[in-house]
């Protein structure tokens, strides 16, 4: 089915289309969130609110504004990092501002199970630290392109054409 | 406009990534639609993140999917199941319903039995007041036998014999003449059953002249069990005779189809 119909049946509340939209956008959402609270827990806890509040906004969305899977994308990266600055979790957790998503690839041994998995390690091993940084701002974290070249000490541009590079590489490795 | 260019600027990897503002993210939309190829690349770039971030959920994430279904009350309405409270009991439930079963059977069956009893009643009744019909037929008959008796008994009483005449002398009959209740105590056993359309006519006769006088018809000869009728007679019979004449009886009796005559004796 057409992405555009899908999202309009998700519009008009159709629990199937709903179901499918699931199917494919959980595990990019899980795997954003995740990134950002490190714990399966909470990371479940925050899916399910994500996936309530879509359903409940779905009138909001609007194709103009830009791609669903980015305002999904949105969604799940506010509430994972709203959860971040809450106190308790603050209380309990260590400081995750040094870690990269590469970090759970690198660890992960169920990693192993992914389809991709192979492709992605390759990614990683050859992806040079400047392009981990900006992906895991742009896409994990939410940064702005501002806000990733005051984080990167980089010139607004450099940051556009940097990316750019980056996910062209991506490509080449998980499109093939 | 230089579609390359523009897909080269990196652009459209920030419009997936979601920082454009909300003008520039209108224009992407609209390039997109004009141009193919712009939505090619999109979509390209889309997909490589997804995969990206996908790879980095350490889990199958379709247990949550359920969890966020039933929290939206999604197919509320066939698959909420309700567990039914089992009552706790449960036999006495069950000992009541066998109660009252057995109470409404038993009810069935004393009922049928009170029918058949009335019914049995309603027999043995009906049996009594046969018996007791025959009980009254067997005293009235024993009262007409001992009136008989006495009759017969009785040193008044006349006898008469009746002896049988030409044709018919193989038949006979008695006369018992009681002259102080001026009764006539007729015992026709001897004679045959009167043929259809046909009764016997008993006569008082005196003989000199010979005059008949009627005594009567006997319309019940052929029913009568012990065949002995009682006739009224206050004449001064010298001789009775029995002819058998067509119903109703005759004025004079048909001389040939006399079947008995006798004499009364001289008096004493």
């Amino acid at each position: 089915m057409q992405l555009e119909v899908l999202i309009s049946k998700f519009q008009q509340k159709d629990e199937k289309a709903f179901e499918s939209l699931y199917a494919m956008y959980s595990d990019s959402m899980h795997g954003v969130i995740y990134n950002i609270v490190r714990d399966h827990d909470i990371a479940e806890e925050i899916m399910q609110d994500v996936f309530i509040k879509a359903w409940n906004n779905a009138g909001s969305y609007s194709a103009e504004k830009g791609r669903f899977f980015t305002w999904i994308l949105n969604i799940a990266r506010n509430a994972a990092i709203d959860k971040t600055r809450s106190k308790a979790f603050k209380n309990s957790k260590k400081n995750l501002d040094a870690e990269y998503f590469v970090d759970i690839l690198q660890t992960s041994e169920s990693l192993d199970d992914q389809t991709d998995a192979i492709g992605i390690k390759k990614f990683v091993s050859k992806l040079a630290k400047k392009c981990i940084k900006v992906i895991e701002l742009l896409y994990f974290k939410g940064y702005t392109q501002l806000e990733a070249s005051e984080e990167l000490d980089m010139p607004i541009g450099t940051i556009k054409t940097r990316n750019r590079n980056c996910i062209k590489e991506l490509r080449t490795i998980v499109l093939e | 406009m230089d579609i390359n260019a523009y897909i080269e600027s990196g652009i459209l990897e920030l419009y997936v990534a979601g920082t454009l503002s909300d003008k520039e993210n209108k224009e992407v939309y609209d390039l997109m639609l004009k141009h193919p190829e712009i939505l090619q690349e999109v979509l390209e770039i889309e997909a490589a993140i997804i995969k990206l971030t996908a790879s980095t959920s350490q889990q199958n994430n379709v247990h949550i999917l359920q969890l966020i279904k039933d929290k939206l009350k999604f197919n509320a309405s066939d698959t909420k199941v309700v567990q039914m409270t089992k009552p706790k009991n449960n036999w006495f439930t069950y000992t009541g319903w066998a109660a009252a079963i057995i109470l409404g059977a038993g009810l069935l069956w004393t009922t049928n039995q009170n029918k058949q009893l009335q019914s049995d009643l309603q027999t043995a009744e009906i049996e009594q007041s046969y018996l007791e019909t025959q009980i009254a037929d067997a005293k009235t008959d024993l009262e007409a036998s001992k009136n008989l008796l006495n009759v017969l008994r009785d040193k008044d009483i006349i006898s008469v014999p009746l002896g049988g005449q030409g044709n018919f002398a193989n038949t006979y009959a008695k006369v018992y003449w009681d002259k102080k209740t001026n009764k006539v105590y007729l015992d026709a056993q001897g004679l045959p059953e009167a043929p259809e359309g046909k009764v016997y006519q008993v006569w008082s006769l005196t003989l000199n002249p010979l005059t008949p006088t009627s005594l009567g018809t006997i319309d019940t000869f052929n029913t009568d069990d012990n065949k002995i009728f009682e006739i009224t007679n206050a004449n001064e019979s010298q001789a009775f005779g029995i002819t058998l004449e067509p119903a109703g009886g005759s004025e004079s009796p048909t001389m040939e189809q006399l079947y008995t005559l006798g004499v009364v004796a001289s008096t004493p």
